[in-house]
């Protein structure tokens, strides 16, 4: 059924190849959704092929010619059409109870998956990036990256949620629906990934100019990965060695980069924009806008306008060689 | 007064020539500002609505000309943000429902045989209104500080601390200015409807347009007041500093969203609940019979009219509410598929038992059923929690209410614009053109929005400028913006139509369709004081079972009278006399006008608009000479 129906719907909505990322699930919550709708769309379906036919029936009978004066109505036809409509209002009543009661089955499992002992990473929305902090009891252990959720594999993840501005949404359609992010509610999220992989979600409640480039990876990984990669996060920054990292850590921390960015083994520590500590490790820069190499880093930093219009950051507006220093520097923050 | 079979013929005429007289409208450009006349007002309204929904198409192609490539350059966030909310404001607050409401205003008197609506000076006031509303808007964009938070301007973004500059305000303002005309012109059809019918025509044997134009101006009645308060104090938060919105100080941002939903989700069925209206009509002229079920068609009416407003929050499903009220929501929203489909199956009877005689008008309201069907179900499913929490804020709901709003209300109006156009002008509509123009208009609608659902599902989340090449959504979004091409050509083959209509058009005569209600039993186009004798009703089709009515004699001549009868029977209860032309509502809007344009810089704005608006007000009630004779108001 499930089959049949998702592939009238891949035939339906056209085109493209693949299944869309939110009827391709990667994780229980996404894939509950995706089996629920597959049901309303096989309901959905059957209803309009019904209904059409009946239309087109009807307009098979027209007549030709100009406009007749109006027949007298035949009451023996007219019980039979208030048996006709009765039965099709009847069978609209039931069939929308079965798609509710199918909504709250659908809406129960999906909220099963908590577990005391899950993953909690917090995440705060910001114009236009995504803080992720991995919460821990000890505060020295907690770690905060950016626009990077990595989670392990088959364990449940409760993500908490909050705005530090406007309303966000955090949606990464191949794990779970989504939620909004608000500056004074508190909202939360379960997820869990059961294949490895990079996920792509974004930011889905407009929040101004760069809504658009709101974007986010979820990166799954085996639970040994992801504790790896966990470790490591809560390291201080790499020392550097050569003199040109050296004179590029200078450069951040005497320009206007240290007045929002943190680096930790340094002195930077303010929290207007993402942590950089391991800028180097992610794989996007600009919320998921450019690839993480050199190049789009010089770009980014030396016109950040001309890549997200509207963007908060400033320019840096460098001598070349302080500017080569410092795009040397963060690039090696891994 | 008396009810006659018939009126002598030399009567007759001598009646006529003292209507003409007593109801003209005087010449020249002072009678254009000053008329009061229902069928005048409402052309305008008509025309300057459709004058707003070519503008806000524009921005349309716009949107999609950005979006037909990815990480397209053509124009950058600030417009387009500016774009979408312009676009989106223009099509809810200044075309769907003023021109709904317009069509209410024209026909609703014409269908129950009246002269004109209840309060005419209140009527030509709130067009004036919705224009200074519609021009603040326009010049505003024009001058690059059109809104740009979008039509919902959600707080905090849409608040001070986000969005600085006048923006915001202008949007804020141009809904008071649209709102305060949406509820004159829902006062004015509840009340014609319920006091000035013919004798006879009870509350059953009322025209099913008639009925949903009822609801319609109700719930306008009760949902407008929750936009006013919202953008009031979204307007005193920007400019006086409360904190209605502003977390940090105990207000509330979702207090925004219930205020604003309460408001936004019935919108959309007074827009839908005429648009039904239309589609009984076209039925019932081109299926050749009256239409089926009637009963239960009013009562889908009345209770699609009650549970438009329990379903608001299933547009904040995904803020974190509580599990049970998101079931009552859930629940809610679904019942109301049920009227809806109450509705569907009764004109698919009337259909199938009928004769059908197709024409143009009735193949848009054909192409109605078929998408609106479409709408309706998606909209079933982001009824439920679990799905909508993947649709929701995506193009898959771009999609589902593109259907049924273009659907569901645009393509019957457009069947009904044809229907009435020989009614309005006395001319024909081109058979063929109007053809081609549904056709186009439906094979590109299809093409335009039928894709979106697919990229929401995709991902591709709504009020995006631009998006990256990797998302996979450019086959989708170039196809789309194809459609969009299709669906203009089909607006402008639309439009050539009218405008052939009123020059080249055969002459229509009274009745071109052979249709049943009232407004078909007098002359194309109708004279200003609508019937000379008002007819006596009998059944729910006047014009099919009783061809040549008994009327009612003996309405004095020489002054504007109106016969008032009983909300429920419609038995005649008391003669009335309306107020003919003046310039007071223009120069009362134009008072009101200043005084919140003024106020969007400055509080004194309000303080201004007060006395001016005490100046015309007195103007507009100074009791001017002796009072229509006693007579007139003598119980008939």
């Amino acid at each position: 059924m499930t089959r049949v129906a998702l592939t009238l719907a891949l035939t339906a909505l056209g085109g493209c190849a693949g299944r869309p990322a939110a009827l391709d699930p990667a994780g229980p919550q996404a894939a509950r959704i995706a089996g629920f709708w597959s049901l309303l769309l096989a309901v959905s379906i059957a209803v309009s092929v019904v209904v059409l036919a009946v239309l087109l029936d009807a307009l098979a009978r027209r007549r030709g010619g100009s406009l007749p004066p109006p027949p007298a109505v035949d009451p023996r036809l007219e019980r039979r059409l208030t048996f006709g409509v009765a039965a099709a209002v009847v069978l609209t009543a039931v069939l929308l109870l079965f798609l509710f009661v199918a909504s709250l089955r659908t809406a129960r499992a999906l909220n099963a998956l908590g577990e005391p002992d899950a993953l909690t990473v917090e995440v705060t929305g910001h114009q236009w990036w995504w803080e992720v902090e991995y919460w821990d009891s000890a505060p020295a252990r907690r770690v905060r990256t950016a626009n990077e959720i990595h989670v392990p594999v088959g364990r449940p993840v409760l993500v908490k949620t909050r705005s530090a501005d406007v309303i966000h949404s955090l949606w990464a359609p191949r794990l779970a629906g989504k939620k909004d992010l608000l500056p004074q509610h508190a909202t939360s999220l379960w997820m869990q990934a059961d294949r490895p992989g990079m996920f792509d979600g974004q930011c889905a409640e407009f929040c101004g100019h760069q809504h658009a480039h709101m974007r986010l990876t979820v990166v799954a990984e085996a639970p040994e990965a992801f504790q790896t990669w966990l470790a490591h996060q809560r390291t201080p920054a790499a020392e550097p060695t050569e003199p040109a990292l050296l004179h590029g850590r200078e450069v951040f921390l005497a320009g206007p980069c240290a007045l929002c960015h943190t680096i930790a083994g340094t002195t930077a520590a303010a929290r207007l924009g993402p942590d950089l500590t391991h800028l180097a490790s992610r794989t996007t820069l600009a919320a998921g806008t450019l690839p993480n190499d050199l190049g789009a880093l010089a770009a980014w930093l030396v016109d950040p306008q001309s890549v997200k219009p509207g963007v908060h950051m400033p320019p840096a507006a460098l001598p070349p060689r302080d500017f080569q220093a410092l795009v040397a520097y963060l690039g090696s923050l891994r | 007064m008396s009810v006659v079979a018939a009126p002598d013929r030399d009567g007759e005429a001598h009646d006529r020539a003292a209507l003409a007289l007593t109801w003209a409208t005087p010449r020249g450009l002072r009678g254009w500002l000053s008329t009061a006349n229902h069928k005048a007002v409402a052309t305008r309204y008509v025309v300057s609505a459709f004058v707003f929904f070519a503008l806000a198409g524009v921005l349309a192609l716009i949107m999609r000309l950005q979006l037909a490539w990815p990480e397209s350059r053509l124009i950058g966030p600030d417009l387009y943000n500016q774009i979408f909310t312009v676009h989106g404001s223009t099509m809810m607050f200044l075309f769907a429902v003023p021109v709904m409401e317009a069509m209410g205003i024209y026909l609703v008197p014409l269908m129950i045989g009246t002269r004109n609506v209840a309060f005419p000076r209140m009527n030509a006031f709130g067009y004036w209104t919705y224009l200074i509303g519609g021009g603040l808007l326009w010049i505003a964009f024009l001058l690059n500080v059109g809104p740009d938070t979008g039509w919902f301007s959600y707080v905090p973004l849409a608040g001070p601390a986000y969005a600085a500059g006048k923006r915001v305000d202008i949007w804020a303002q141009m809904i008071t200015f649209t709102e305060i005309a949406a509820l004159v012109a829902g006062v004015e059809i509840v009340v014609t409807t319920l006091k000035f019918r013919c004798p006879g025509m009870s509350l059953n044997r009322i025209p099913l347009l008639v009925w949903a134009m009822l609801v319609m101006a109700l719930m306008v009645i009760f949902a407008m007041p929750a936009i006013m308060i919202a953008s009031t104090m979204l307007a005193m938060d920007r400019l006086v500093d409360t904190h209605f919105f502003n977390p940090a100080e105990g207000g509330d941002v979702l207090l925004w969203q219930h205020l604003f939903w309460f408001f936004g989700h019935p919108e959309v069925y007074i827009i839908f609940v005429p648009a039904t209206g239309f589609v009984s009509s076209l039925i019932t002229a081109f299926a050749r019979r009256p239409i089926f079920g009637y009963p239960a068609m009013v009562l889908a009416l009345i209770s699609t009219g009650f549970l438009g407003f329990g379903l608001w929050v299933h547009h904040m499903f995904a803020t974190g509410l509580p599990q049970l009220g998101e079931s009552f929501f859930t629940a809610a929203s679904m019942m109301i598929a049920i009227p809806s489909g109450i509705q569907v199956f009764c004109w698919l009877a009337t259909l199938r038992s009928g004769r059908i005689v197709v024409r143009a008008p009735l193949l848009f309201a054909l192409g109605f059923i078929a998408l609106f069907v479409l709408g309706g179900l998606t909209g079933v499913m982001v009824a439920a929690v679990p799905f909508d929490l993947q649709a929701h804020d995506t193009y898959f709901v771009v999609a589902h209410f593109h259907y049924v709003l273009v659907g569901g209300a645009v393509f019957p109006l457009l069947g009904a614009i044809l229907f009435w156009l020989p009614k309005m002008t006395g001319r024909m509509p081109s058979e063929s053109l109007g053809r081609w123009s549904f056709a186009v208009l439906f094979v590109g609608f299809n093409l335009t929005f039928f894709p979106m659902h697919r990229l929401g599902l995709a991902g591709m989340p709504r009020r995006v400028y631009t998006y990256l090449a990797q998302t996979g959504w450019a086959g989708g979004n170039l196809l789309a913006s194809a459609g969009a091409g299709v669906m203009a050509v089909g607006v402008l083959l639309f439009a050539a139509n009218i405008a052939w209509t009123p020059g080249r058009g055969t002459p229509a005569g009274a009745d071109p369709w052979g249709a049943d209600t009232l407004e078909w039993s007098v002359p194309s186009p109708p004279p200003a004081y609508n019937f000379v004798y008002l007819p006596v009703v009998e059944s729910r089709t006047p014009l099919w079972t009783t061809p040549t009515p008994a009327v009612v004699t003996g309405l004095r001549t020489d002054v504007p009278e109106v016969l008032v009868t009983d909300a429920i029977d419609a038995t005649p209860d008391h003669r009335h006399v309306l107020d003919g032309p003046s310039m007071w509502p223009l120069l009362t809007a134009l008072a009101s006008g200043i005084g919140v344009i003024v106020a969007i810089f400055t509080p004194w704005g309000v303080t201004l608009g007060a006395v001016l608006l005490l100046i015309t007000l007195t103007g507009w009630f100074w009791p001017r000479g002796v009072p229509v004779s006693d007579t007139a108001r003598e119980r008939a």
